[in-house]
């Protein structure tokens, strides 16, 4: 019990399962899952369907933090795949052949993957301080996807592209096992790799690091390339949902939920020890706390500041201080008892 | 002279019964300590013995299970680091615990600034701090970056701001283990000025002259029980160790001196560096080291020796000389480079430059090899354990456990497992700079018998120490440096430890000539 309890897992756990109960008590059918045509439905499988962007994205998030960086362009990155896909399928003949849809990928991709490696280049290679380097995109990209749309919102049909976001396979919604995938590759690449514990010490002490012979700039630089390859398919996802590459809404402020994802996982912000895990129930976290919202029947105009209200009581529930304190609080009262007895005594 | 008087007072701090647990541990089992206004006393111990966690008790920093303290009458309860400063008590810790980012006046008088109305009087703040500095013998611009200075004066701004707290208590742990010679008599004329005022000094260090030339009481602990307080004319040196270490014999006296040993001259050096330096670090100098061999560097804080390693090793960059490893030329331009060609380097700094204190002390040891291989291709589990358990083992680094985090183990220990870092990577040149900083006296010997041990086995080695006995036990060449350049080299056979000092302290640069003194 006392394992458990220690165990970095369990606040973070705990928080998210709070939530589920709540929902489950105020409408029992939350937790109802329904097949229907060979597909699930339910509420939990929504939250799991439409969590795949902030997935992708915090996972991405979760690695450079631990590198001591933060990666602020995803939501811009995010807009640029998206306007990049969609700018191809719409340009073609025929927005339905797979061929045209795989080609529009492969160009999101690569250039999701090109802005990573800016990123990556002006924070591993040129030293500029990681906020202020992916600040750079965050401002300028919105503005690229904006002139590869020409300023439009471009809005296409094409029944291969949606079927990324609303597509079923397996009984599952396919967004989620992308993202279930890059969940799978992510955790695989940093742990059976020694990327994971390399990334750690880089994080923890750069010099001692760099002593020991760490190449601490390609660990860094692959660590903003992963981040703006997996904010391109979150761009993907995102846009074959709605069905349109819109450069302002798309993925607007995600990077702040995917930063609040990593911390609310029990990452730490200063970076070092990271843990992909505990960014999943981070992300499930804040999306089932977005259905909770839909769920409850909150007024729009309440709920950001109820969706702000239920984060800070589990922040606050969570941290360490916290903690500290109750335990002081209990053991001090234990104190006192004994001194009160030794004065007794001499 | 003081110790007559200090009985006669009542003590200003007085803990009874001091007892707190960690996991698994006891760290502190009933231990009494009592301080008196006016004197110098020392805490000794092994580390481990509990010395941090007794003055983190009496600091606020750990909450006792058990146990009163009671200071100047009053019984106290610490919960934190500001109750125990409101007290009167204050602490300089063993490494330099300050903002580097800040100036050296902000260090000093953080939180008890010169306030004019709602602001700062940064002058007079400034004019404060240099008078405290000043107080020490210090003459620094105090609005210079702190960490544009040496350790050693790092030090000593530790030092003036725990006086700027006025306390009644001053708690000195290993303050004097990055000073040179002058600036730890420049310390101990404060300390006995402070004595003299009626400020109780708890002081903590390894070195045993400094202990006896300062102290007027000891109080000794052993795994977390106390062994005794004695007045400093009751214990000699031999049996204080004894009662440290609790047996019978100083291990550092036995262990034999390899200085002696021949080398093989005769064929290229594992590693030769010729006139390598950079402007306004190190003049360029020559260095070379031979198969077996152990090469000790001697000189003060800041003669060069730590600038011509890092040169040496690539930690930076030299703007002059060349290297040869093996007799093949090479570029040493980064660490990479450097274990590239099986060279390895211990830093002073084990915190700032040595160990990843979040990381566990497995990955600490595997780090080396693992960065070597890069990030791809993973030690295997099996073959970290192998080389973790075969270090552990070795080395004796406690506790025995691989999992347990790096940054929890003692300074002994965290450079035991530095060391076994290295050796796991196989090298050809060990450079070691200050490798017994800070630790106790078993980890010491381990580590001087392992240096030994590994140079008859072939391996090369640079050493440095400010510890000139263990430089002469060790080396069979020293390269003497003052000055931020290389003054001169002496065949260890023929030179003792007075020689050697004078050597540092006198060697006019006319008679610059090889082995002269041999």
């Amino acid at each position: 019990m006392k394992k458990l309890l220690k165990h970095r897992l369990f606040w973070p756990i705990i928080a998210l399962l709070t939530l589920i109960v709540v929902n489950t008590i105020a409408r029992p059918q939350f937790i109802a899952v329904t097949v229907r045509d060979g597909q699930l439905y339910g509420a939990l499988i929504d939250i799991l369907r439409n969590s795949a962007p902030l997935m992708l994205v915090a996972l991405g998030m979760t690695v450079v933090i631990a590198t001591r960086g933060i990666d602020l362009s995803v939501g811009a990155i995010m807009a640029v795949s998206g306007a990049v896909a969609l700018t191809i399928i719409g340009g073609s003949d025929d927005p339905d052949n797979i061929g045209t849809v795989l080609v529009a990928l492969v160009a999101a991709l690569g250039v999701s993957l090109i802005l990573g490696a800016w990123n990556g280049f002006l924070v591993a290679v040129v030293g500029i301080q990681p906020i202020i380097a992916t600040l750079v995109l965050m401002l300028a990209g919105r503005g690229v996807a904006l002139l590869i749309t020409d300023g439009f919102i471009t809005t296409v049909n094409s029944a291969p592209y949606s079927f990324i976001a609303s597509g079923y396979l397996l009984f599952l919604p396919v967004a989620f096992l992308i993202s279930l995938a890059a969940i799978a590759i992510v955790a695989l690449f940093e742990r059976r790799t020694a990327l994971g514990v390399l990334t750690e010490a880089v994080g923890i002490n750069p010099e001692a690091s760099r002593l020991a012979g760490v190449r601490s700039r390609g660990i860094i630089f692959s660590a903003y390339l992963s981040s703006g390859l997996l904010a391109g398919i979150a761009g993907i996802i995102y846009s074959a949902n709605i069905r349109a590459a819109d450069a302002n809404a798309t993925g607007q402020f995600i990077e702040l939920y995917a930063i609040l994802a990593v911390v609310l996982g029990g990452t730490s912000l200063m970076g070092g020890k990271f843990t992909i895990a505990g960014t999943v129930v981070g992300v499930l976290t804040i999306q089932t706390l977005e259905m909770t919202i839909l769920f409850l029947g909150v007024p729009p105009a309440q709920s950001p500041v109820f969706f702000a209200i239920v984060v800070v009581v589990v922040v606050v529930v969570q941290s360490p201080q916290l903690h500290r304190w109750v335990r002081r609080a209990m053991t001090s009262r234990s104190h006192t008892d004994t001194t009160s007895k030794t004065e007794v005594a001499s | 002279m003081s110790a007559d008087t200090a009985v006669s007072l009542a003590p200003v701090v007085a803990m009874t019964g001091i007892t707190i647990r960690f996991p698994g541990v006891l760290a502190l089992d009933n231990v009494d300590f009592a301080l008196r206004p006016g004197e110098v006393h020392a805490l000794m111990g092994e580390n481990g013995a509990g010395k941090s966690t007794l003055i983190k008790a009496l600091t606020g920093v750990y909450a006792i299970d058990e146990g009163t303290i009671v200071v100047a009458g009053e019984p106290r309860v610490f919960t934190q680091t500001a109750d125990a400063q409101d007290a009167g008590i204050s602490t300089v810790y063993q490494e330099v615990n300050l903002c580097t980012n800040l100036s050296v006046g902000e260090n000093i008088m953080l939180g008890h600034e010169v306030r004019r109305g709602a602001g700062i009087d940064w002058k007079a703040t400034h004019r404060a701090a240099a008078a405290h500095l000043e107080s020490l013998g210090q003459h620094l611009d105090t609005r210079s970056l702190l960490s544009t200075h040496s350790i050693a004066l790092q030090q000593l701004v530790a030092i003036s701001r725990a006086m700027v707290l006025d306390a009644k208590v001053l708690i000195l742990d290993e303050p004097t283990s990055s000073l040179d010679r002058d600036e730890v008599e420049q310390l101990f004329t404060v300390i006995r000025d402070l004595r003299d005022t009626g400020v109780a000094i708890l002081f903590v260090s390894h070195f045993l002259d400094q202990i006896y030339e300062i102290s007027d009481r000891i109080t000794v602990l052993r795994n977390g029980k106390l062994i005794g307080e004695y007045p400093i004319e009751d214990l000699p040196r031999g049996a204080l160790v004894s009662r440290m270490i609790g047996r019978e014999l100083d291990e550092l006296e036995a262990l034999s001196s390899v200085s002696a040993r021949d080398i093989d001259r005769s064929g290229e050096p594992t590693l030769r560096a010729t006139g390598l330096g950079r402007r306004g670090i190190l003049e360029p100098a020559d260095l070379s080291v031979y198969e077996g061999e152990v090469v000790g560097i001697a000189g003060l804080l800041g003669s060069g020796r730590t600038e011509l390693v890092r040169l040496v090793y690539g930690a930076d960059r030299p703007d002059s000389g060349q290297i040869t490893v093996d007799g093949v030329a090479t570029k040493v331009s980064s660490p990479r480079q450097a274990i590239d060609q099986h060279i390895a380097f211990s830093s002073e700094n084990r915190r700032a430059e040595g160990i990843i204190a979040d990381l566990s002390v497995a990955e600490n040891i595997v780090l080396g090899i693992q960065a070597r291989r890069g990030a791809l291709r993973k030690v295997s589990r099996a073959e970290q354990d192998a080389v973790v358990a075969e270090y552990i083992e070795a080395l004796g680094i406690r506790p025995a456990d691989p999992n347990a985090i790096a940054g929890n183990l003692s300074g002994g220990n965290q450079q035991k497992v530095l060391l076994g870092r290295w050796l796991a990577t196989a090298p050809k040149l060990l450079i070691l700079d200050e490798p017994t900083r800070g630790i106790d006296v078993g980890a010491k010997a381990d580590i001087q018998r392992k240096v030994a041990e590994l140079s008859a086995a072939g391996l090369s080695v640079i050493f440095i120490s400010s510890e000139l006995e263990e430089v002469l036990r060790l080396a069979q060449r020293v390269v003497v440096m003052r000055d931020r350049r290389a003054i001169g080299e002496l065949d260890a056979r023929g030179v003792d430890l007075d020689g050697l000092i004078d050597y540092i302290a006198n060697k006019s640069e006319a008679d610059k000539s090889e082995g002269s003194a041999a």
